[in-house]
């Protein structure tokens, strides 16, 4: 698969993400730069963690106007796997591919921490290499992770098989609703998460369990 | 005003004033009087440490850059140079503590990327007072705010630090960062300007008032009762604004378009412009006309000497102008020609036509007078014992055990280091609290181990042994993830060295550091001094901080401080002797300072720590840690801990318990742990007394008929207990 991933300039993650997703047999990765609507014939899109434009303003309200971000909108709605991780997903809420939003943690302080997350959902096309209610060891580090999404719409996301990804018992370390750490769309093809899985594929720096999103990706692409 | 007097206010002496007006052959004007009031500074020119800083021996086989760049480097292998540096940001952060610490991240990662590096770690060392003080906690909260919010936003790992808690520091806490970087080798640049007729370009944030009478003059006096006013000169630090300037300087320097680059730091335009000069022997005119502005009606000196953060210069080939201009754009870092190399070694000031200001390079950078410490060793000791915080008729050693777990000196420093993204970039291999020095990966399989330490209680007593401890603790702490040092850089946090008393320790320190540094082979690549932190409250200890780099050949073999697996066996290696004065013990008991420290034979300790290295990276042990605050039984507290595995001690007949369990020792004794065999061959090398085997969910320790027993969760419960700070 040729992954693409977007930078922005107060991106940090992007170099870790290329990484992550040329660890995957058969795949390649390049960076795509902000200010370009050319998404380059990538297959995938992935949205890195990071500070888009700073994000001194709401996180991720100015990166969903640029124009790299006019293309990745067309890209998912014409079905494009669109993958956004932490400031990723901020972004990607802001832009109104995700439902729901991203508020300050519980305790209103940035937390770098390694957590389990369960698998609730090993579907078609991220977590499919999973097992259902297998626990993913994997790093969360944010300021601004905490899901919320209003009553009705949890109960539908929860109804439609939307969440993928929920922090393990007791280990929610924001205070997201119903402990959700990953939601998709409801067509399937766009799926965000607070957790780094590219911080999680060498068993040198941690784990390899986030290495398993990527793969599944690629798998789905076939 | 008379020019004299506008001199003395600004903090020149009258002796430096009229070396000024005899290098200049007549007075100052403003501009120049600004500048030179900054560039003589103490924070700029070193005048009371520089002499005796020429002892530290800043050679070795492995040195890329020495004193005198913006960082120094050693080579690591694999066609790659590593980059570190520590600095202080004391005074600021004591005024205004999360700008403080933010900028000073900030401007150590520019001392970095200045050189051509990629900042790839951040660390930190931190002092401040008691925690029970409502000050105290204010300062270390937003500090470590301060310091999180600028390395996770910059995308650069803080993968480890150290913090104490002493009265002394109670109005001046130290806040010294350090960065470290990575670059091809041969890929470094030098601040040195050269080529006459090339351009001097300024990029990056625009200039405004803040910091004026900022980090150079907060550093250069005492703290007094007057200094909340000094919030305001107090920079405020903008990660994006860096994050951008950072990677527009690094692909100006891979596209070869640069001569020198420089980062504008303390005294601003007026000191990184006269260094560059300095150091090309070259002169600059400067048309402060052409810097952009963020404030309006800015006269030229406070142009020149804003501290304005995230600016950098560099100089180019007129013919390139246009290419570093398009690469700033690429960016949206604002890039301006400033200035032109000249030479006639003059820094010459135009405001648009008209000369503002003449003044030759040398005299700025040169001839700022080096002046000689009176150096007189105290009658008696300098500071009180500390308020007593554990009854002295304590004779259970397990409650006694977790008293120092719960002390704010040795209990779990995650609840500052989950604050700071440890892990971006993808390199760290041991994240804090896992090892006793941060490891991380370097591209060839190889890694670098980094460790950041210094006692002041102990250097307060007895400051050329507590120095050459400080170093030694390090190379332990590097050798128990199996590294060897490659180099150091220190920050010398001191109080006002006009006072005798002060200049002492001062001077022992560094001599101590110098001993400890040339017995161990280890160069000093640079540093910095801070000097006046002091208060109505008197001197902060005198606090020496080191920062060292080692590398191991193996990332996937690097040490772990936690128990890996029951069964193994636990000895403590080493020369160890534990000695009670000083320790953490005395000081929760509050005992007074003792005047000296027991006499340390480096030889010894070096191979001691060698044996414990190589059997790290041999693979043969499953765990090692340094005996270091709290002694032996903290230390095999804190493995346990570290692994989640329980233990099982017997010390048999171990004499004075409390000193044999809590005595302390530093760099000289390790908790280690493997099979009998390994420690066996161990033994060869160094001493090792067997204390029992990990396993179960308790720490039992048995010693004649004394007893200690904690289950792991009371462990953990006494050593969460910083927590408590955060919530």
């Amino acid at each position: 698969m040729r992954f693409g991933v977007i930078r922005f300039p107060g991106s940090c993650d992007e170099v870790d993400a290329v990484a992550a997703c040329e660890r995957v047999p058969g795949s390649s990765a390049q960076l795509l730069w902000h200010g370009d609507r050319d998404l380059r014939g990538v297959e995938a899109v992935v949205v890195p963690g990071g500070f888009s434009y700073g994000d001194y303003l709401r996180v991720g309200a100015i990166a969903r106007f640029s124009p790299v971000m006019e293309a990745v909108i067309g890209f998912a709605q014409r079905g494009g796997l669109v993958l956004g991780i932490c400031n990723g997903f901020q972004v990607l809420c802001e832009a109104g591919l995700l439902p729901g939003a991203l508020l300050p943690n519980v305790e209103r302080r940035f937390i770098c921490r390694q957590v389990n997350v369960e698998v609730a959902q090993a579907t078609m096309p991220f977590t499919a290499g999973c097992a259902s209610g297998e626990l993913l060891s994997i790093p969360v580090k944010h300021t601004t992770g905490r899901y919320y999404a209003p009553p009705a719409m949890l109960d539908s996301l929860e109804a439609d098989g939307q969440i993928l990804l929920r922090y393990a018992h007791d280990g929610n370390p924001n205070g997201s609703s119903n402990d959700i750490a990953g939601v998709t769309n409801a067509e399937g093809n766009v799926f965000g998460l607070m957790p780094h899985p590219e911080h999680a594929v060498d068993p040198l720096t941690g784990s390899t369990d986030g290495l398993k999103i990527f793969l599944s990706m690629a798998h789905a692409h076939g | 005003m008379r020019t004299v007097d506008r001199a003395l206010a600004l903090g020149l002496t009258e002796g430096e004033f009229s070396s000024i007006v005899e290098r200049m052959g007549r007075e100052p004007n403003e501009v120049e009087l600004a500048v030179f009031s900054l560039m003589w500074s103490e924070h700029c020119a070193y005048k009371h440490s520089k002499k005796l800083l020429r002892q530290l021996p800043s050679e070795g086989p492995r040195l890329a850059m020495g004193p005198g760049e913006n960082a120094g480097a050693v080579t690591v292998g694999d066609g790659w140079v590593l980059a570190f540096k520590v600095e202080s940001h004391n005074h600021p952060s004591a005024v205004e503590p999360f700008q403080g610490a933010a900028t000073g991240v900030g401007g150590i990662l520019r001392d970095i990327f200045a050189i051509g590096a990629r900042p790839i770690a951040i660390l930190d060392s931190l002092r401040f007072g008691e925690p029970t003080s409502a000050r105290t906690q204010y300062l270390l909260e937003h500090a470590v705010g301060g310091i999180g919010h600028y390395g996770n936003s910059i995308g650069v790992p803080t993968i480890g630090g150290e913090v104490y808690f002493e009265a002394p520091y109670e109005q001046n806490c130290l806040v010294n960062a350090m960065a470290l970087g990575l670059a091809a080798e041969g890929g470094l640049i030098r601040s040195a300007a050269s080529g006459v007729g090339n351009a001097l370009i300024l990029f990056g944030a625009s200039t405004g008032r803040d910091g004026i009478g900022g980090a150079s003059v907060l550093a250069s006096a005492e703290l007094g009762e007057e200094d909340a006013s000094k919030r305001p000169t107090v920079q405020v630090g903008d990660p994006f604004a860096e994050k951008k300037l950072l990677e527009c300087s690094l692909e100006l320097l891979e596209k070869g378009l640069l001569v020198a680059l420089q980062d504008l730091g303390a005294a601003g335009l007026s000191s990184s412009s006269a260094e560059m000069a300095s150091k090309g022997e070259v002169g600059l005119d400067i048309d402060v006309s052409r810097v952009p502005l963020r404030e309006e009606g800015m006269a030229p000196w406070e142009i020149m000497i804003s501290e304005s953060q995230e600016r950098m210069l560099c100089v180019t080939d007129p013919e390139t102008v246009d290419r570093v201009l398009a690469v700033c754009e690429k960016w949206e870092v604002h890039g301006v020609r400033i200035g032109t190399v000249t030479s006639d070694r003059v820094l010459r000031v135009f405001d648009r036509h008209e000369v503002v200001g003449e003044m030759p390079v040398e005299a700025l950078v040169d001839d700022c007078p080096l002046y000689d410490l009176v150096v007189e060793k105290p009658a008696a000791g300098l500071y009180p014992a500390p308020e007593p915080l554990l009854d002295h008729d304590v004779s259970d050693p397990g409650v006694t055990l977790l008293a120092l777990l719960r002390s704010p000196n040795i209990a779990s420093r995650l609840p500052l280091f989950e604050q700071y993204d440890c892990i971006v970039q993808s390199r760290t291999v041991r994240r804090p609290e896992q090892a006793d020095a941060a490891v991380l990966a370097l591209p060839g399989g190889g890694a670098i181990a980094v460790s950041i330490d210094g006692s002041g209680r102990r250097v307060a007593c007895d400051p050329y042994t507590g120095a050459v401890e400080a170093v030694l603790e390090c190379t332990a702490n590097l050798a128990c993830t199996g590294a060897s040092a490659l180099g150091l850089t220190n920050c010398l946090n001191f109080g006002n060295p006009e006072k005798p008393h002060i200049a002492w320790q001062l001077t022992e320190a560094i001599r101590g550091l110098a001993d400890a540094c040339r017995a161990l082979d280890v160069p000093v690549v640079g540093g910095n001094v801070s000097l006046y932190n002091e208060s109505g409250g008197g001197p902060i200890y005198p606090t020496p901080v080191v920062g060292m780099v080692g590398e191991l050949p193996d990332a996937a073999r690097a040490g772990r401080l936690g128990f890996a697996r029951a069964g193994d066996s636990i000895a403590l290696a080493g020369p160890f002797v534990p000695f009670l004065p000083a320790s953490e013990l005395a000081k929760l008991f509050g005992e007074e300072l003792p005047s000296s420290l027991p006499a340390i034979d480096i030889g010894a300790l070096r191979a001691a720590q060698e044996a414990i290295r190589d059997a790290v990276r041999s693979g043969a042990l499953s765990s090692a840690h340094d005996v270091a605050e709290g002694g032996m039984l903290v230390a095999v507290a804190e493995s346990c801990l570290a692994g989640g595995l329980g233990a099982c001690l017997d010390l048999g007949d171990a004499g004075d318990l409390q000193c044999t369990l809590f005595g302390e020792s530093p760099g000289s004794g390790f908790v280690v742990s493997g099979p009998e065999q390994a420690l066996r061959a161990l033994s060869e090398r160094v001493d090792v007394k067997v204390l029992g085997t990990v396993g179960g969910d308790a720490l039992d320790v048995v010693s004649g008929d004394a007893r200690v027993s904690a289950t792991l969760v009371q462990l953990r419960e006494a050593h969460a207990a910083l927590a408590s700070l955060f919530s």
